[in-house]
């Protein structure tokens, strides 16, 4: 009799739909907007209508349950309830990587220019937001908004599609060598109801360019904030782009993130990223090699723990000649923390020569941690090296024994090994300033539980 | 007595190791132990270090303090070191890092001034010497794809550091050439001092003749069967475990761990 009552009950709050979450959060392009622009948003619009939200059914959302996160009122946030008022520079300061860097800031998805940086830029780069440029008339970024996903689109980033007013704009000339990381700062800032966030930003790089980009996803403590951030990213022919990315969200927090890519000819590409904070964090990387000999290096760090949730969908595919591609994604789970790296490398028919490469590894370091792998391989075509390998442990106890017994306390050995499993990733970042940047904030939180103290839990 | 082990028995799961170990070490001496694969003597080491895999009871003093109540690191601080058969790789720990922390942890429990990079790395450059070890050796993750004798260099190298009362070298001959054999030896040697002991396990009488014993003793089955001065080493080269009447064959029951 109580599992029919319960059954019941959650039939009877029925789950609300994309049109429910976009009448409460309101679609109202703001600004002069182009034509073309409002025709993409209403094809966005129509679209995830029609389609939905994804459900556990989904091979890519398989891991990810969106109840919590639609069960939240999320509004839209306002120009006039004073979003962004707890947002102090000295915030900002300790979010940044480089005081010097070119940097841009943006709080619940809107520019701040008080906030951001933006003297002193190198020649042949553009840095702006994406908002001041669509007042322009946008000219030419039209195929990134009508529908741009293709067959890989889903509610999320068509909602992004239909709500993004702000974000990044980076576009870097033909042969310009950008040396300085390039620092993107999306706070969310809820203080009064919960607020959705959806920032949008591009990087293009022209042919033979070079730029690094460092995102960074933080927020202000005690209200309820999604994040809904799409990033796309195009290389042109010989162009040369890292991109790095650190979620430390607020753990009240739900972040949803795409990072796509596309690659020209003889480009090469990395994205090196952090999860740290939210509640439920997804952070998807869609990386398409279209022209000839392109190279892309996909890494993630993934530290879940506390009741904390952190999904990695990654697709990689090879859709031109002698391309080739690695994926490394280590996942270190405390507590309750669940991690999931949902990894998929397409070869389609006309990529001969691929290398493709993926490695996931975990780390439990507690008996209720919890980590799904999952690779998948669709090779259509021969000639291709396919390497994949996945591996769930805890830490090694001969190892923990050896250092104790050379008089390391427990807890430091513990640590120490901890560090090293992650530390193969933190080796991969090029520049030293944000390597530091990254392992301080890594081996903070390997020294401190979920709730703020020295101790580990040990459960 | 600096060390007093009285009916020590270990097991694992059902399986008994050790069946009630007598041995006592006083200061200045150096104590070897044989016998043939499996008998115990790589547990022993292991209890002493404090593995917790084993089942344990009986008593252990350490300079008069209970050592099977101490846990791993605390052992370390109160001067027990074991220089492991098969020491751990370690990726991702550098060798220089893991060496200072050791270090200044052992120093801080020991009430001793900790030692920052410059002043250790002096340090560790002096006892590197000792043991022919090159500088390189520093940068590179701890025995992360070092060869036997230079995993073996690395733990008397590591005793050197720590400057312990009393070391335990498991097998630390095993595997080594002759070369290696007498740089480790030379190590062990110049750490001999009045006021620290050593336990040698070993199989050969061949690192006897580098590091020379005060006492030798023999075990089988988890027992220490027979006891004597260093001619008794030499008998057991000559005569083999059968030659002095043991049984050895009928203890494979307790075999476990140790093998070359």
């Amino acid at each position: 009799m109580t599992t029919v009552t319960s059954t019941a009950k959650t039939s009877a709050t029925a789950a609300p739909t994309v049109a429910d979450l976009l009448s409460r959060l309101g679609f109202r392009p703001s600004g002069p907007s182009p034509a073309w622009l409002t025709q993409a948003r209403h094809a966005s619009l129509g679209w995830a209508t029609a389609r939905g939200f994804p459900t556990l059914k989904d091979e890519d959302w398989k891991y990810t349950r969106l109840g919590p996160l639609l069960d939240v009122p999320f509004e839209r946030a306002g120009d006039g309830d004073g979003a962004g008022r707890r947002v102090s520079p000295a915030m900002i300061d300790a979010l940044t990587i480089d005081a010097a860097s070119t940097r841009l800031v943006f709080v619940n998805g809107l520019f701040a220019p008080e906030l951001s940086l933006l003297t002193d830029l190198p020649e042949g780069v553009t840095v702006t937001n994406l908002a001041s440029v669509l007042a322009e008339g946008g000219a030419g970024l039209e195929p990134f908004f009508s529908r741009p996903f293709g067959e890989y689109d889903h509610a999320f980033t068509a909602i992004n599609t239909v709500l993004a007013e702000d974000g990044a704009f980076i576009q870097v000339a033909a042969d310009a060598l950008i040396t300085a990381p390039i620092e993107l700062v999306f706070l969310s800032d809820a203080h009064g109801p919960p607020i959705m966030a959806n920032p949008r930003s591009l990087i293009l790089a022209g042919p033979r360019s070079r730029v690094a980009v460092v995102e960074t996803y933080a927020g202000t403590s005690g209200g309820v904030t999604c994040t809904n951030a799409v990033t796309q990213v195009v290389l042109d022919e010989g162009a040369r782009v890292e991109h790095y990315k650190i979620q430390d969200e607020p753990d009240a927090a739900f972040h949803l993130a795409l990072l796509d890519v596309r690659q020209g000819p003889g480009s090469r590409f990395s994205s090196g990223s952090v999860a740290l904070g939210s509640k439920i964090a997804r952070n998807e990387v869609r990386v398409r090699l279209e022209g000839e000999g392109a190279e892309a290096g996909i890494d993630g760090l993934y530290l879940p723990r506390g009741d904390q949730h952190h999904d990695n969908p990654i697709l990689i595919e090879h859709a031109a000649p002698r391309c080739s591609s690695r994926q490394l994604y280590k996942g270190i789970v405390d507590e309750r923390g669940h991690g999931v790296f949902n990894g998929r490398i397409i070869v389609w028919p006309d990529a001969p020569g691929t290398d493709a490469s993926q490695t996931n590894k975990n780390l439990l370091l507690s008996d209720h941690a919890e980590v799904d792998t999952r690779p998948r391989l669709e090779i259509l075509t021969d000639d291709v090296k396919c390497a994949h390998g996945a591996a769930v442990g805890a830490l090694d106890e001969e190892a923990l024994f050896y250092l104790r017994s050379r008089g390391v306390p427990h807890e430091a050995a513990r640590a120490l090994l901890t560090y090293a499993f992650a530390r193969e990733l933190l080796d991969l970042i090029e520049s030293e300033s944000l390597r530091t940047h990254v392992e301080t904030l890594v081996t903070g939180r390997l020294s401190t539980d979920s709730d703020g103290t020295g101790a580990h839990s040990g459960d | 007595m600096m060390l007093k082990i009285e009916n020590l028995h270990a097991q694992i799961g059902d399986n008994e190791i050790l069946r009630g170990v007598n041995l006592e070490v006083a200061a200045g001496e150096v104590h070897a132990i044989m016998g043939p694969n499996g008998s115990g003597k790589s547990t022993l080491a292991n209890v002493l270090a404090g593995h917790e895999a084993y089942g344990i009871t009986g008593t252990v003093r350490f300079e008069d303090e209970d050592l099977l109540a101490l846990s791993p690191e605390d052992r370390a601080a109160a001067g027990l070191f074991l220089a492991f058969q098969h020491p751990v790789e370690i990726p991702g720990v550098g060798n220089l890092y893991f060496l200072r922390m050791a270090f200044n942890s052992v120093r801080r429990r020991r009430g001793l001034e900790e030692l920052d990079v410059m002043g250790f790395l002096a340090l560790a450059q002096e006892r590197m010497k000792l043991v022919e070890m090159d500088r390189s050796f520093m940068s590179r993750s701890v025995n992360e794809g070092f060869s036997g004798g230079e995993k073996k260099r690395n733990e008397i190298l590591q005793m050197t550091i720590l400057e312990p009362k009393l070391a335990i070298l498991d097998e630390t001959d095993s595997g080594l050439d002759i070369d290696a054999l007498r740089i480790v030896a030379g190590g062990v040697n110049a750490l001999r001092r009045p006021d620290r002991a050593m336990i040698v396990i070993t199989h050969h009488q061949r690192l006897l003749d580098y590091i020379v014993p005060d006492r030798v003793h023999v075990m089988v089955g988890g027992r220490i069967v027979r006891s004597g001065d260093k001619d008794l080493a030499l008998e057991l080269e000559e005569h083999g475990y059968a030659g002095l009447g043991l049984e050895v064959a009928s203890d494979r029951s307790a075999s476990v761990g140790a093998t070359p």
